[in-house]
């Protein structure tokens, strides 16, 4: 077993303060996306409190894993975890997308130096992230000290770019790079498969030479046994696709794509309450 | 003009050629073996851009992208971020071309130092066609915040333009993301190993002495009884001053020493960095001679002509502003040809540049 009872209790209850404080931000900020960061906090909470090597009071720490958050439209999740973690005051989570805020409305390491990389426009984290896991075997050889992780949307899959990028990852046997992409289905104009359809995914990454992992990602022990598992592969990349409910947590956000790139409280999307009940009723969900 | 040390040849018909893309991959090399930091990328250009130098020496240095110039940006970008101090290489028109946006964001907005080489600029790219010829990089390259942009007008000069960018600020060079324009064909050796070379410097590599420029004061049937030669100038007011980067500097220098046999004072400067220009350079020059000629084989629109229009006339008083006539490619795409046919087609031969001269004294 990788982890206990006890710990899955724990995480999950991290998670769901994760989750509350997404929707206490974006409410704040009256922007920015909603699905994603609902539907990532469980993993995000995983990484940052069970699984990563990092030190919150030493952003810069030399061997930490590195993360990288290409679609840094969920943002809203990546700040809320470092700031739970103890990165950031859990107060400053109010500023998000505000003028003069380190929390820019997409990830700027300008404003916020501790980030890895700035991040936005879809398509380029995986490239980072191999650069960084080439660069570390360069100076580490095939036995690295540490992991280079990426977070990858589905609908950014969309973009040529993952593929060049997959490729030189199985190219170089990049073992210590492990990509996760959040199979939630929807993105901005709909839902994927009708967008442009990914499926068969799995399928799709394993033929690009890469170790595939597939799991709920709302399962702690899955999740954390997803990683090890990925740690363990040897001069192969990996890929943990995640199953996500986007708006996990609020019942009337789950599964729809409305709620990709719109905060609670700002407009009447069919199935939700009034607006103005959207975020004490967001906030109920999760058990405030 | 005596500390410049240019080539003696430079006005002589059998004038050294060599294609500028041979200094960076030289210069390359030779940063690679003082700074192990260095890692090469290139998009299955290695020997066309002259990374196989380096690739040769250092092949654990070395990653092959494929023909991925999106990729090849951006894993820059994360190999940088690991401390390594990538160059990635390619054509012009692919990289920066095709990966504007990830050089944008994941080079520059990401304040990560990569060098970016791009080979093949220009029409006199030749054959391939204007497909292949990128004319449109140096606009496209400059309007980036956190970018310096480079356009070595020789082999020797991009071999110093290639070791100072790997250089940190500190040590002379820079700590931001680097542009280095690079050209295929083989052009005349202008400069030297003793030339000064210094981002965002402009220098002048031609110029009147007193000497020169009395005799042409007496052939013109001025006075010179009044020349006053204690004065910072030593008296000497140019015509016109000539503001070229890239291969097109030699004709610049031809078409000034065309001018001054006819009788008229030309300056010229060479603009090898782009980005941050030399404004304190160009605005002495402008308020000297009243009359700007810019020299590049690419668009004028955003290109240097751009960049000194903008630099006149938000830097001069209304009294002070001087002509300005632009060679380059006036918003059209390139072409098959040999190099000379394209530029005479474009408009950037030595008799080219002396009528734009004559039509900015015409203005004046």
């Amino acid at each position: 077993m990788f982890i206990t009872d006890s710990e899955v209790q724990s995480l999950e209850e991290q998670a769901r303060k994760i989750r509350v404080s997404i929707i206490h931000m974006l409410a704040e900020a009256k922007s920015g996306h909603t699905g994603g960061p609902l539907g990532m906090a469980d993993i995000f909470t995983a990484l940052y409190f069970k699984l990563l090597k990092h030190d919150p009071k030493n952003p810069s720490l030399d061997i930490r894993d590195r993360v990288v958050l290409s679609n840094g439209h969920i943002c809203p999740v990546l700040y809320a975890t470092m700031a739970h973690a103890g990165y950031l005051p859990i107060e400053e989570l109010l500023t998000l997308r505000k003028f003069g805020s380190r929390l820019q409305g997409h990830p700027h390491r300008e404003f916020l130096p501790m980030l890895e990389t700035s991040s936005g426009p879809l398509g380029s984290g995986l490239s980072q992230a191999v650069g960084m896991a080439i660069a570390d075997r360069i100076d580490h050889g095939k036995v690295s000290p540490r992991f280079i992780y990426t977070f990858l949307g589905d609908g950014e899959l969309n973009e040529g770019q993952n593929w060049e990028a997959a490729m030189l990852a199985a190219k170089e046997k990049l073992g210590n790079l492990i990509a996760i992409i959040d199979r939630n289905n929807i993105q901005i104009d709909g839902y994927t498969e009708d967008i442009m359809p990914l499926s068969p995914l799995f399928d799709k990454w394993k033929s690009f030479g890469w170790h595939v992992i597939e799991i709920d990602g709302h399962d702690m022990r899955a999740i954390v046994a997803a990683v090890r598992e990925a740690q363990t592969i040897f001069e192969k990349p990996s890929v943990i696709i995640t199953h996500t409910i986007p708006g996990r947590g609020v019942p009337y956000m789950e599964h729809r794509f409305e709620w990709h790139g719109t905060p609670p409280g700002i407009s009447d999307i069919s199935g939700a309450p009034a607006k103005a009940d959207q975020v004490k009723e967001a906030l109920r969900a999760l058990g405030e | 003009m005596s500390n410049i040390h240019l080539n003696t040849k430079i006005f002589d018909t059998d004038v050294e050629q060599v294609p500028i893309r041979k200094g960076f991959g030289e210069g390359l090399l030779e940063s690679a073996k003082k700074n192990q930091n260095i890692v090469g990328l290139c998009a299955d250009l290695t020997e066309s851009t002259q990374m196989h130098l380096f690739k040769k020496e250092f092949p654990d240095r070395f990653i092959e992208i494929g023909v991925a110039e999106q990729n090849l940006a951006s894993v820059a970008s994360g190999m940088a971020a690991m401390g390594k101090l990538p160059f990635i290489t390619s054509y012009a028109m692919f990289s920066p071309g095709r990966n504007w946006e990830q050089i944008r964001t994941t080079i520059c907005y990401n304040d990560q130092k990569v060098i970016i080489a791009g080979s093949h600029a220009g029409v006199s790219v030749g054959p391939d066609g204007g497909t292949h010829q990128a004319i449109e990089d140096i606009a496209i390259t400059r309007v980036i915040p956190n970018m310096t942009v480079i356009v070595p007008c020789d082999a020797v000069e991009a071999k110093k333009a290639t070791m100072v960018s790997a250089l940190r600020k500190e040590e002379g060079g820079t700590n931001t993301p680097v542009y280095i324009r690079l050209a295929r064909e083989k052009s005349p050796v202008i400069t030297t190993s003793d030339t000064p070379f210094e981002i965002g410097k402009a220098q002048v590599f031609y110029e009147l002495d007193t000497d020169r420029f009395l005799l042409l004061e007496q052939k013109r049937g001025n006075s010179t009884s009044t020349f006053k030669l204690d004065s910072d100038t030593h008296g000497i007011r140019h015509d016109v001053a000539i503001l070229a980067c890239g291969a097109l500097v030699h004709n610049a220098l031809l078409a000034a020493k065309q001018l001054e046999e006819e009788g008229i004072a030309a300056k010229v400067l060479n603009m090898a960095t782009i980005k941050p220009l030399d404004i304190e350079a160009v605005l002495s020059v402008a308020k000297e001679t009243g009359a700007l000629v810019t020299v590049e084989e690419h668009q004028i629109a955003g290109g240097l002509g751009g960049a000194v229009a903008e630099t006149v006339l938000t830097g001069l008083k209304r009294g002070q502003q001087p002509v300005l006539e632009c060679v380059g490619v006036h918003d059209r795409f390139g072409q098959s040809g040999t190099p000379q046919e394209l530029i005479k087609e474009y408009g950037m031969t030595v008799s080219d540049i002396v009528a734009a001269v004559r039509r900015a004294l015409a203005r004046k």
